[in-house]
């Protein structure tokens, strides 16, 4: 069979849909569906993936026994660890550090930087990465950072939108310093160089999010996350603190009294590890987006496979709302080379509309993101109101072309240079035609638990980025994750720095930990073969895979 | 598909391909790539990255977010019949019939060291920390090279002048992945370059917005504190009913 032929990248079937949507635009352009009343999202919720029936179980060890979560997350917590005492020789350590930051994206670059600023010599700091430093799901972010500076918006406002958005169940302290520090980052940012979308007359240009009341977003183009990731790193070498790439960690080490005193990197070409001994540890490792919970593409960089959240609970940290995972609403569903990929908030926000197979405008386009994406689930699963594609996903469209009948021509060249190269790759224009979008997985909203400090329940071990958990509650705002990270990285760089300079602990090092975590498995009656952290996803083919053998072992 | 699975079946079994990797078996349409020559016969509807998991690859280098931000995945390749070299990231490229192709996951770099708070905004900026962007012939493989479709030379060239708006703004969209510095006949190093445009321009060209400054300085003095104290301390009620009051501004 010939390949399907394809007009402007979309077959002929799917052509017929965009029609429809053409011919609804202008009547639609006008019109915006009204938000749902507190009831009707309640409703619609129930189809969300965290509520609908399946996919969870109860967690059966460590401090968060009983705690309800995903499969997939409690699949790793539930595995046995990479490596036990044996495997090592942890009488020489390889780096000696006061602090030691594992994980380089916006969060654990921020934490070095703010170390050194605090008055820890460049020396006495290491940044370890799995991958390459930045990457991370930090230099993906496109739409932007939540402040609360314009003269009618307030903090206050900022942390009942986060509240609301978070269904209140977010920790009031460290709610409270992320929209306290807000506009401080902002202006950190500014003097680092970042360059920040501007009006004409040299104020912001600030944005709606998904579930904010007033326009509380900043932007670099659609590259926010880039932009603001590259002049921090920028500035990270220019102080030449020192860093260690394709280096992940595989567990962290204790003295056996709750207390971390450093962890074990691994060599990711060669195999080799080495012992790194810490007064104080900054676990920056992001989210689980690769773990593809439920079965869903995802928008996150290929290391989100919540290496932090299984090492700090081997260690005894304690977690927080791990039941909740946040699915974006919007990722591409069409073309099968872009499945998942992000497609920015921010398009809602500049007047993108979601339109059902018939062109019908059928949801306010700015609801939070779990009620938004449960919408999409509604319309294609229940209403059968979704576009098929050719491998069998279904999806909304995102019409992007009311973005330049509303801001102009040239406007989405302008805002969105990121997107339209993405669908210029595969021959789709979206300043004229539609974009078929479904939801995507995006966020671990809980995690690690910590204080307004990012210090967790244990010794000698602060949390800093989507690795933690409390800010965002059941559900992050969108512009809160770029802030997040940059308002705990902050804090967790000057509170290390305080604690190193004013103790000096016994640092022992040991694997107790895991021992004590293996007995606990075992005492579960979990039987398995599955370890963990997993490090990297495993997308090789089937044919292949089967025919694999490993001879040099 | 089964009707009788549940909507979370039905929508993980139609992405299954993108979540746990691609069975031949559904498959219609091959290719042949040659990675670092050697063949492999792999679905035609892949990306380079994809293809190369399909065929037994593993990444450790040579990729990193997947999604044409980060520029780790930057390859080289040459398609059958065809003079032309070309580039592009790995991640967002389509396999085609008879392609030849190699990653590039590093580039060796020098980057300059600097305090961007004192730098002077001149137009020899740029110059005292790259005099070797000097030695650029203009002959524009940098931005034949680009998988950004930047004009890179000619950020270059505005770099040079001291124009930093035209370098910055030209530049913006630079995922650093180093194509450019690699085939670069006077040995430039354009990403690193581009990088001290973007923050001198970011950091001396526009000032910072009074309501920032003043917002800032209301923060330092406590100002909100009561009001922050009191709200943390809301009961679950209380904040439901001020979430449902709060005004929305005006479009």
């Amino acid at each position: 069979m010939a390949e399907m032929k394809l007009i402007g990248g979309y077959p002929e079937y799917m052509r017929k849909s965009i029609k429809k949507v053409e011919q609804t635009r202008m009547k639609r352009k006008d019109y915006t569906p009204p938000a749902f009343t507190p009831e009707e999202q309640k409703e619609v919720l129930q189809l969300h993936p965290d509520f609908a029936p399946g996919g969870k179980r109860k967690l059966s060890i460590g401090p968060n026994k009983g705690d309800i979560g995903p499969i997939e997350v409690l699949d790793l917590l539930e595995a046995y660890p990479l490596i036990e005492e044996k495997d090592v020789d942890l009488s020489n350590a390889d780096f000696n550090t006061e602090i030691l930051i594992i994980g380089g994206g916006l969060a654990g670059t921020t934490a070095a930087i703010w170390a050194n600023e605090s008055g820890i010599k460049t020396k006495d700091i290491l940044l370890a990465n799995k991958l390459r430093h930045g990457d991370a799901n930090s230099i993906m972010a496109e739409g932007g950072t939540q402040a609360a500076d314009r003269p009618n918006d307030s903090l206050l406002r900022h942390y009942l939108d986060t509240m609301g958005g978070g269904h209140y169940a977010n920790k009031p302290d460290v709610l409270n310093a992320l929209v306290n520090d807000a506009p401080f980052i902002m202006q950190w940012l500014l003097k680092l160089g970042a360059i920040i979308d501007r009006e004409e007359n040299g104020d912001f240009v600030e944005k709606w999010g998904g579930g904010t009341s007033v326009r509380r977003l900043h932007s670099c183009r659609d590259y926010t996350g880039l932009e603001e990731f590259r002049v921090i790193r920028d500035e990270f070498r220019n102080r030449e603190i020192p860093c260690i790439e394709h280096y992940p960690a595989v567990e962290l080490l204790t003295d056996g009294k709750g207390r971390v005193t450093g962890a074990v990197l691994w060599n990711i070409e060669t195999g080799e590890y080495k012992i790194v001994k810490a007064k104080a540890t900054i676990l920056a490792t992001g989210g689980f987006g690769r773990l593809h919970i439920r079965g869903f593409p995802t928008t996150n960089h290929y290391g989100a496979t919540c290496d932090g959240v299984v090492l700090a609970y081997h260690a005894g940290a304690k977690l927080r709302d791990i039941d909740t995972v946040q699915y974006h609403p919007t990722g591409a569903a069409y073309p099968i080379q872009i499945i998942g990929y992000l497609l920015t908030e921010k398009l809602r926000s500049s007047g993108a509309q979601p339109v059902n197979k018939d062109g019908e405008a059928f949801v306010f386009p700015l609801e939070p993101r779990d009620v938004e994406a449960s919408s999409f689930i509604k319309e294609c699963y229940v209403k059968e109101k979704g576009i098929t594609t050719p491998t069998g996903l279904r999806g909304i469209w995102l019409d992007t072309p009311l973005i330049e009948i509303k801001n102009g021509d040239g406007y989405i060249d302008k805002a969105f240079p990121g997107m339209r190269r993405m669908y210029n790759r595969f021959d789709i224009d979206m300043r004229k035609d539609p974009v078929l979008v479904f939801p995507t997985l995006h966020y671990q909203n809980g995690g690690v638990e910590t204080d307004p400090w990012g210090k967790t329940s244990l010794h000698g071990l602060w949390v800093a980025g989507e690795v933690s958990g409390g800010v965002h509650g059941k559900n992050r705002l969108m512009g809160n994750s770029t802030l997040d990270t940059m308002v705990f990285g902050r804090r967790a760089g000057i509170s290390t720095a305080e604690y190193v300079k004013n103790n000096n602990p016994t640092l022992k090092l040991t694997l107790e930990h895991t021992k004590k975590y293996i007995k606990q498995l075992k005492d579960a009656g979990i039987k398995t073969d599955r370890r963990a952290p997993i490090l990297l996803p495993d997308y090789r083919g089937k044919a292949a895979l089967s025919r694999m053998i490993d001879v040099f072992q | 598909m089964n009707k009788k699975m549940n909507i979370m079946d039905r929508i993980a079994d139609s992405a299954k391909s993108v979540t746990t990797g691609v069975d031949a078996k559904d498959i219609e349409h091959w290719v042949t790539i040659y990675v670092m020559g050697r063949a492999y016969e792999v679905p035609a509807d892949l990306t380079i990255l994809t293809a190369m998991e399909f065929a037994g690859y593993k990444f450790v280098r040579g990729v990193g977010c997947r999604q044409g931000f980060c520029g780790a995945c930057s390859t080289v390749y040459r398609n059958k019949g065809d003079y032309k070299l070309q580039a592009g990231m790995a991640c967002q490229t389509r396999v085609e019939d008879g392609m030849y192709l190699v990653q590039i996951p590093f580039v060796p770099a020098e980057k300059a060291i600097y305090d961007i708070a004192k730098e002077s905004y001149d137009v020899n900026a740029i110059l005292k920390h790259y005099p070797e962007i000097a030695r650029c012939v203009s002959c524009n493989t940098c931005t034949k090279a680009c998988p950004q479709d930047l004009e890179v030379m000619d950020y270059v060239q505005a770099a040079l002048k001291g124009d930093f708006k035209k370098a910055a703004e030209e530049s913006f969209d630079c995922i650093q992945c180093g194509l450019c510095a690699a085939r670069c006949p006077s040995e430039l190093v354009q990403y690193h370059i581009a990088q001290l445009a973007r923050r001198m321009y970011g950091r001396y060209e526009f000032p910072e917005p009074g309501y920032l400054k003043k917002r800032v300085k209301e923060i330092d003095k406590g100002e909100f504190n009561k009001e922050m104290e009191k709200i943390m301390k809301a009961s679950k009620k209380e904040l439901v009913k001020l979430y449902a009051e709060r005004e929305r501004e005006s479009d």
